[in-house]
């Protein structure tokens, strides 16, 4: 800090001092604390805002019992209530994008990592490039087309002769996985690629020459080399699954709640925006847990995730 | 066995990038398509009605406008708020630099729904409605979080010793940030910027919260797309990725030339040396 004083003189400091206080108290910390504090307040007429009746409770957050529907967890028939279940949705097929994302992007960022030719690279990346310029309305619109009922999927299938009749695949989760996956793909692809990429192959024709086979190799050398890579990835994709608005809302049906859908309709259909706050606090506090889950499974710091 | 193996990888890439790319391409496709519905299949002869229906509707002008109008607000502050967070976490050290670089991160973990009606709640205690003066604020309080990380990893090969020497000297405060750190921070500094701005164009969750009652285009591009359906959209999207395909090649033109008078300038080099 002194240096920072020695260096720069007393107005460039405070310059900086203060940027960064305008940053982080006024645009991150005191937003956070008023989401916090008007999440236990009710939702009130103006008038009656800070009157006998705006007392603090935690009736807002326990709107997310009520009612009551049937689920399957593992095979359990329990009763809860509609908003739960989509959140517990929403969290499981969360991990579960994460969970086909990092099966279809390993295998991919080896090859870009170790197997193919260096000079072919820029161009590869570009390709994969494309598509994350292209915004995410438009990718989850354009599955909507391929998946439509009417569309070219059921089109070329039907041509092909594998099914007979049309099949409404927009119905249920599955279309939103297959959205979320496809968007995502790529945040996981980076991080593990980056990661592989710090590897020395010498690494690997050692254990090849030592005898090891192929998937040793792999569980043995190169999967604890990518650690990082794959929490700061699993992280990513984690966090823009169960935060996405865009794409279950495009891809859903009415069969399929996404948890951010749920505090849409509170805070936007119903204006009732401290139940809103509540439910974003809940949703916070999903993603607070599943960060610092990550970190301790894959014993990273937040360092390694930001990268 | 080693060159079956490549050819499986390069197989298993090939259908990545068509998995990457066709649905794209589907998109496009359907904006010349004469159905009612966006869609390529059934196709139903050849049409450019989209394209001029997109071009009268009004509204879409006007979301475009508020769209470069934000990322260019977010850019202007998120930039120099970003590099003054990693100038400054970087001149300290310890528990307090553990600390400022965990909070300076952290926003970039938070979902955009919290973001954005954190940021509406706030600010409307004041009496500050929404609007897109808003999704400016909840945007950079994230993408500031990009800019300080670029920002921080170039300070780490800046050499403080000019400073030094600088100041020796006698160059003021000013020129030492002028004329030493900034122009080693520019790479930086110009990564950041556009991230910043291609971030703010893609933002949706914040914006949906804060925006008031204004478009921007992805937000129309959203409400389009759940209420009527028209292929409008499509041609929207046929000219965005065009644009993007076009900046894709230009640069890979560019870097494919750099590469090749490089090569050249090596060839030569080792002739000369030879000689």
């Amino acid at each position: 800090m002194q240096d920072l004083y020695r260096r720069y003189g007393k107005g460039l400091t405070w310059a900086f001092i203060g940027l960064t206080f305008f940053w982080l108290a006024v645009l991150v910390i005191l937003p956070d604390f008023t989401l916090f504090e008007s999440s236990f307040r009710p939702y009130l007429p103006i008038s009656e805002v800070g009157g006998p009746k705006d007392t603090y409770s935690i009736n807002n957050y326990l709107r997310i019992f009520g009612g009551e529907v049937a689920m399957n967890i593992f095979g359990l028939d329990v009763m809860i209530s509609p908003r739960v279940k989509v959140f517990l949705y929403t969290i499981w097929y969360s991990g579960m994008v994460t969970f086909v994302t990092f099966l279809i992007a390993y295998p991919l960022s080896y090859y870009l990592a170790k197997v193919v030719s260096p000079k072919s690279l820029p161009t590869l990346f570009l390709l994969l490039f494309v598509p994350l310029w292209v915004s995410e309305v438009l990718r989850s619109f354009a599955w909507w087309i391929i998946l439509a009922f009417k569309g070219p999927l059921n089109g070329v299938l039907m041509a092909l002769g594998v099914i007979e009749k049309e099949i409404r695949w927009i119905d249920g989760y599955s279309p939103v996985i297959v959205g979320l996956v496809y968007t995502y793909v790529l945040f996981m692809l980076f991080p593990l690629y980056n990661a592989m990429q710090s590897l020395d192959s010498n690494q690997i024709e050692a254990a090849d020459d030592l005898g090891a086979p192929w998937w040793r190799i792999h569980w043995r050398v190169i999967l604890p080399h990518a650690k990082p890579g794959i929490a700061s990835g699993a992280v990513m994709v984690f966090m823009l699954s169960a935060g996405s608005l865009l794409v279950p809302a495009v891809l859903g049906s009415t069969t399929s709640g996404w948890f951010t859908q749920t505090i849409q309709g509170i805070m936007l259909e119903e204006q009732d925006w401290n139940s809103g706050a509540a439910f974003a606090f809940m949703l916070l506090i999903v993603c607070t847990l599943v960060v610092s889950l990550a970190m301790w499974i894959f014993r990273v710091k937040l360092s390694d995730i930001a990268k | 066995m080693h060159r079956n193996r490549n050819f499986l990888f390069h197989l298993y890439m090939g259908a990545f990038l068509l998995y990457m790319l066709v649905p794209l391409l589907v998109m496009g496709g359907a904006a010349f398509n004469a159905s009612k519905l966006p869609t390529i299949y059934p196709w139903k002869g050849w049409t450019d009605e989209w394209f001029i229906a997109m071009w009268a509707d009004n509204r879409i002008w006007i979301a475009f406008r508020n769209t470069l109008l934000v990322a260019l607000a977010v850019a202007a502050i998120a930039v120099p708020v970003g590099t003054a967070g990693a100038i400054l976490v970087n001149s300290i050290g310890g528990r307090v630099r553990g600390m400022l670089y965990g909070l300076m991160v952290a926003p970039i973990l938070v979902p955009g729904v919290v973001i954005g009606i954190s940021t509406l709640l706030f600010w409307n205690q004041f009496g500050v409605g929404s609007g897109l003066h808003l999704s400016v604020l909840g945007q950079v309080s994230y993408i500031a979080s990009f800019v300080m990380l670029l920002v921080l990893a170039r300070l780490q090969s800046f050499d403080q010793g000019l400073e030094e020497a600088a100041l020796d000297l006698g160059a003021s405060h000013g020129q030492v940030m002028r004329r030493i750190l900034l122009p080693h921070l520019y790479p930086a500094i110009g990564a950041g910027a556009a991230i910043s701005f291609f971030q703010s164009i893609e933002n949706f969750n914040v914006t949906l919260f804060t925006r008031g009652g204004a478009d921007t285009l992805t937000v129309y591009v959203f409400s389009k797309v759940r209420s009527g359906i028209t292929p409008t959209i499509n041609a929207l999207a046929f000219l965005l990725i065009m644009v993007t395909l076009l900046l894709a090649i230009v640069y890979e033109v560019r870097r494919r030339r750099i590469a090749t008078i490089e090569a050249a300038r090596e060839a030569e080099a080792r002739r000369a040396e030879e000689s």
